[in-house]
């Protein structure tokens, strides 16, 4: 059976199973963001904090994936549902790249423009909402770039718990070494990828402060 | 302390963290009306003394007053909304148009978008660019020297009495500091705020104070009106004057 026939046959259930895996990547990314932009605004307002916050995530980063799952597995309330278990370890490697990009994107910003605003009056609260992060905001979205693509990718390993996904095309055709069932899984991952990198990265130039 | 003085610096002395001294000892009295210009090389201390007026920083020993108040005890926002603030680059938000940069202090105090806007326009105006091309710029899209009009415009935006500038006209070539230099003095002339200029030029001391205070190595070597600096006899005041000599030696040369 080749793979076109495969697609049409059962392009419900891959639509199902794309969905299932832009739902694990949306999730993923929301709480990544949540977590790693405050983090990096952090790392940027004390420097001593990088080497404990980057140097952690760096090393959740390194962690292979399968492993990672393996690791969380008996983690309390974590471990009781696939899905909470995969998203758990897709944020874990969700964060380096967000946190790295929003200190740079804030540590980045013109001296000037800091001395400036303080000058005048303004709040830290005020700097930080008005000027840091609106000047910081394509950088910090280069990095939200990076990790939702990488999130995609590795969001396949997901399925390996049983959190649903792509993957499940994959790993099903790994076991059953069906090359029509691998594509079924890997295409539409790829796409998804190349589709996310390419509407972020348009809005990241849309956000680039004029220079 | 004077009725009229509205700066005021008691035996100020700032030392950073490691110890090391940026200004030592420093009384100075500012009145109200006055241009003071801190002239001294880099590293004298001058832009700290300014910093430590809007507070900025804050002293390590002795006492800055602001209108007769200690800046320890006036609110720091509320204090440096009152004090208009111009450095070199002047700073502008490159994400913001002429007209939100203008408009940032009147907004931060909550005025109303109309008289915002017309205060805006007065100000474009009175810094000699003209409103209905300048307001909607971006600053990349500016000159340097027009970049400059727009920071003392901004710093003029709340009606401040107190107006610090800190090296204001250095990134300037030439031709154009000479320019911005006529046009601020007629300015000044108009506006009557009390400003303390920092500079290392000479020409933009005599030029635009009415007092020159020379700092060298963060102390103060003496207080003069342009016509006393010229003849005195301070070893450093007289290194800067014989150097302005130097330049108009030169000149009879052509």
């Amino acid at each position: 059976m080749n793979v076109i026939q495969y697609f049409q046959q059962h392009a419900d259930e891959i639509l199902q199973a794309t969905l299932e895996h832009i739902w694990l990547v949306g999730i993923t990314m929301a709480i990544a963001v949540a977590i790693a932009v405050p983090l990096g605004i952090l790392v940027a307002r004390r420097p001593w904090l990088s080497k404990p916050i980057v140097g952690t995530a760096n090393v959740a980063e390194t962690i292979p994936s399968l492993a990672l799952l393996g690791i969380l597995l008996p983690v309390p309330w974590l471990g009781e549902r696939a899905d909470r278990l995969a998203i758990a370890a897709l944020t874990l490697y969700a964060l380096l790249p967000i946190i790295r990009n929003t200190a740079a994107g804030i540590a980045g910003i013109d001296p000037a423009v800091r001395e400036a605003a303080r000058g005048m009056g303004m709040t830290e609260r005020q700097i930080l909402w008005q000027v840091e992060l609106p000047l910081s905001l394509s950088t910090i979205l280069a990095g939200i770039r990076v990790a939702t693509v990488l999130t995609i990718g590795v969001a396949t390993i997901a399925a390996a718990v049983g959190a649903g996904g792509l993957g499940e095309y994959i790993f099903r055709g790994l076991a059953m070494v069906n090359n029509s069932l691998i594509l079924a899984g890997a295409i539409p991952a790829a796409l998804l990828a190349l589709g996310a990198d390419f509407l972020l990265s348009v809005l990241e130039h849309r956000l680039s402060p004029a220079r | 302390m004077s009725e009229a003085a509205i700066i005021e610096f008691r035996d100020v002395s700032y030392s950073l963290p490691n110890g090391q001294a940026l200004l030592k000892r420093l009384s100075l009295t500012v009145p109200l009306g006055e241009t003071l210009v801190m002239l001294g090389r880099s590293g004298a201390g001058k832009t700290t003394a300014m910093k430590l007026i809007n507070r900025l920083l804050e002293p390590s020993a002795g006492e800055v007053l602001v209108e007769g108040r200690l800046t320890t005890v006036w609110d720091a926002i509320a204090l440096r909304r009152r004090i208009g603030y111009v450095i070199q680059e002047a700073g502008l938000f490159p994400h913001y148009t002429v007209e939100e940069n203008v408009s940032l202090v009147p907004k931060l105090e909550g005025w109303p978008a109309s008289r915002r806007r017309a205060r805006a326009k007065e100000l474009l105006a009175l810094v000699a660019l003209d409103p209905d091309q300048f307001l909607g710029r971006y600053p990349h899209q500016l000159s340097g020297g027009q970049r400059q009009r727009v920071g003392v415009a901004r710093a003029l935006a709340a009606d401040p009495s107190i107006l610090l500038m800190d090296e204001p006209f250095g990134a300037l070539d030439p031709l154009t500091r000479a320019e911005i230099r006529q046009e601020f003095q007629e300015l000044q002339r108009k506006l009557r705020k009390t400003i303390v200029l920092v500079t290392h030029d000479t020409s933009e001391a005599l030029f635009l104070g009415t007092r020159i205070a020379l700092m060298e190595a963060g102390e103060l070597r003496g207080v003069y009106s342009p016509r006393e600096f010229l003849k005195s006899n301070e070893p450093v005041a007289a290194a800067y004057v014989s150097q302005l000599h130097a330049l108009e030696g030169f000149e009879g040369k052509q």
